[in-house]
């Protein structure tokens, strides 16, 4: 068998491993579960509300908003913090020694975030279909919209967290990306539509994936009608993917550089120097 | 005494061949404007076993993560299985394993499962002499962690969790592979299986092994070779025999007679307690001849080299030392 074949097997498998680990690990199902539960909760004393300038209910938009948020932060908060702990803990040191580690692990935890992405957006859209009316699932174009929008937004948020991950050598600076994050998703409309702020501050949110992610899968997920309230009355399908194409195109040249010089500098006494500190903060 | 020869180091012959499994010349290392390794010098060949001595700070993590590709040397000439590590590929790579201090990752993996997916790496490096990865249930069984199998790897114990480190450093079938401190935290009864992995692992397959430890009687038990480094130098190349022959030629006699404790240093031993009996015959008690032993040599090697003293004062010293205790 071919090396590279070989390792991007074993990358796909050990995707597969870590999915079954991190579901099978009590801490981890709930951080997945909580912030669920918190949407969903969200939404419910949502629902009553309205579309500003629809009768259309405000936690019937929210809910594809968030699916869309959640997508932009598994990508980016989650391959970075990722990054962080397996170099922290020398699983990166580990994939180095390896032949071809690297490229197994980059494959292994692509496989692994796309899947705890996708069912994460599963486990928020099943329940919220009990209690959230205009959600038109059962609508064939619904699918095909999510069936570019939900890959293209991985493409265009796992390699920057990737690049995010590189760059952040001390899990405490996590802070650093979290916060700015959470800021980014106040701007994008995810909970409001912001056709009420200044201009902008608009295109600051409109110069992100995360909003072009909320109204993708608003695009799919809500009726036509509802195109009329977003900025520039349309679904705007062609510049959802021009700015998600750009920042995949981005993430793609710039995270393969980050990671090889990221890489080239782990070895065991940069893990044993993270240890030891790592051990200073525990005390 | 004999005339004890400054340990300067004899330069390592430079046997060609393939059997020349790591090949250093004159290896330098410089963290800004400091020197952490000036001119090291060391060969092995194939199924040798050399440990690495030296006091913390003295470079050898600096070295061996130079020889294992993971750090740019600063000059010198290195040959690791007939490749520059600075420059070695994947397949390079697949010949060698690492077994590294301090590990605590994959915690969440079953032994098993984390030792089947690292193998799955190494298929394709398969050759007709050497059949990649070792076969996983054969494995546990040679690193003795089958009845741990199916646990997460952050419920093994330390000693447990470094046999796996172990078994990850060699599920590849290296045909070198670096021990950095292998035995930290085993218990007797492991230490001694892991010696008895590492000869098999020297003998029957012809792995050539570099290993650190602070554990002198461990260094003296496993390798054919000693190396020891300190001041960013080899100050030392030899068995542990060889090492311990060179600083103290004396060896020390004890022995009570009438009830009185005595301690002498002798040159010849053998001559001086065959004179001690003939003079007093039965009431000399509790004999006990004691040659200079590898930590003899290392601390007045270390001592010498950090001193300045010249080696045979140092081990003088140290002897004093050793018989006021």
């Amino acid at each position: 068998m071919n090396p590279t074949t070989a390792a991007v097997r074993a990358g796909v498998q050990r995707g597969v491993i870590e999915l079954r680990n991190t579901f099978t690990n009590a801490q981890d199902l709930w951080n997945y579960f909580f912030p669920t539960a918190v949407l969903l909760v969200t939404m419910f004393f949502m629902r009553g509300a309205t579309v500003p300038g629809t009768s259309f209910s405000l936690g019937a938009r929210t809910l594809p908003s968030a699916l869309g948020m959640g997508l932009a932060f598994g990508g980016l908060i989650g391959l970075s913090q990722q990054l962080i702990v397996d170099r922290e803990d020398g699983t990166l040191l580990r994939a180095k020694a390896t032949p071809n580690g690297m490229l197994g692990y980059l494959i292994g935890k692509i496989v692994m975030l796309s899947a705890v992405a996708l069912i994460g957006l599963v486990l928020q859209l099943t329940p919220a279909l009990f209690f959230l009316d205009g959600i038109r699932l059962t609508d064939g174009g619904a699918w095909l919209t999510m069936a570019w929008v939900v890959p293209l937004g991985l493409v265009a948020t796992l390699p920057l967290g990737a690049v995010i991950g590189s760059l952040i050598e001390n899990p405490r600076n996590m802070g650093l990306v979290v916060l700015p994050t959470f800021g980014l998703i106040a701007l994008s409309g995810i909970f409001y539509p912001i056709n009420g702020y200044p201009g902008w501050l608009q295109a600051v949110a409109q110069a992100f994936p995360v909003y072009w992610l909320g109204l993708g899968m608003r695009s799919a997920l809500l009726p036509p009608e509802l195109a009329a309230v977003e900025l520039g009355g349309s679904w705007r399908h062609l510049e959802t993917f021009g700015v998600l194409g750009l920042w995949a195109v981005l993430g793609l040249t710039l995270a393969p550089v980050v990671l090889r010089r990221m890489a080239r500098r782990e070895s065991g006494s940069r893990v044993a120097a993270r240890r030891e500190k790592a051990m200073q903060r525990a005390m | 005494m004999t005339a004890v020869e400054l340990p300067g180091v004899a330069p390592t012959p430079h046997p060609p061949g393939e059997d020349l499994v790591l090949d250093v010349r004159d290896l330098r290392m410089r963290y800004g404007t400091v020197d952490v390794l000036h001119g090291v010098d060391f060969t092995a060949r194939r199924g040798e076993v050399l440990a690495l001595l030296g006091p913390n700070g003295a470079g050898k993590t600096t070295t061996i993560e130079i020889l294992e590709g993971f750090r740019m040397r600063s000059a010198g000439e290195v040959r690791v299985l007939g490749v520059d590590p600075g420059r070695g590929d994947e397949r390079w790579r697949a010949r060698m394993g690492v077994v590294l201090q301090s590990w605590r990752d994959h915690g969440k993996w079953r032994v098993r499962d984390l030792l089947a997916h690292l193998g799955a790496f190494y298929a394709p490096y398969a050759t007709d002499r050497i059949s990649r990865p070792w076969p996983v249930d054969e494995l546990l069984d040679t690193v003795g962690l089958t009845p741990h199998a199916a646990k997460r790897v952050h419920q093994l114990s330390g000693g447990q969790r470094r046999r796996l480190d172990v078994a990850v450093g060699i599920v590849g079938r290296p045909e070198l592979l670096f021990l950095d401190e292998p035995t930290v935290g085993f218990d007797p009864a492991a230490r001694r299986e892991f010696h008895e992995l590492v000869h098999r692992l020297a003998d029957l397959d012809e792995t050539t092994i570099l290993l650190t430890t602070h554990d002198l009687d461990e260094a003296e038990k496993l390798a054919d070779r000693i190396l020891i480094l300190a001041g960013g130098r080899i100050i030392a190349d030899g068995s542990s025999d060889e090492l311990a022959r060179r600083v103290a030629g004396d060896a020390e006699i004890r022995w009570t007679r009438d009830g009185e404790r005595f301690v002498h240093a002798a040159a010849d031993a053998t001559g001086f307690v065959r004179d001690l009996l003939r003079q007093h015959g039965d009431s000399v008690q509790e004999l006990e001849v004691r040659r200079a032993s590898l930590e003899d040599a290392y601390m007045a090697l270390v001592y010498e080299e950090e001193s300045g003293v010249r080696a045979g004062t140092a081990a003088a010293s140290v002897w004093r030392q050793g018989s006021e205790r």
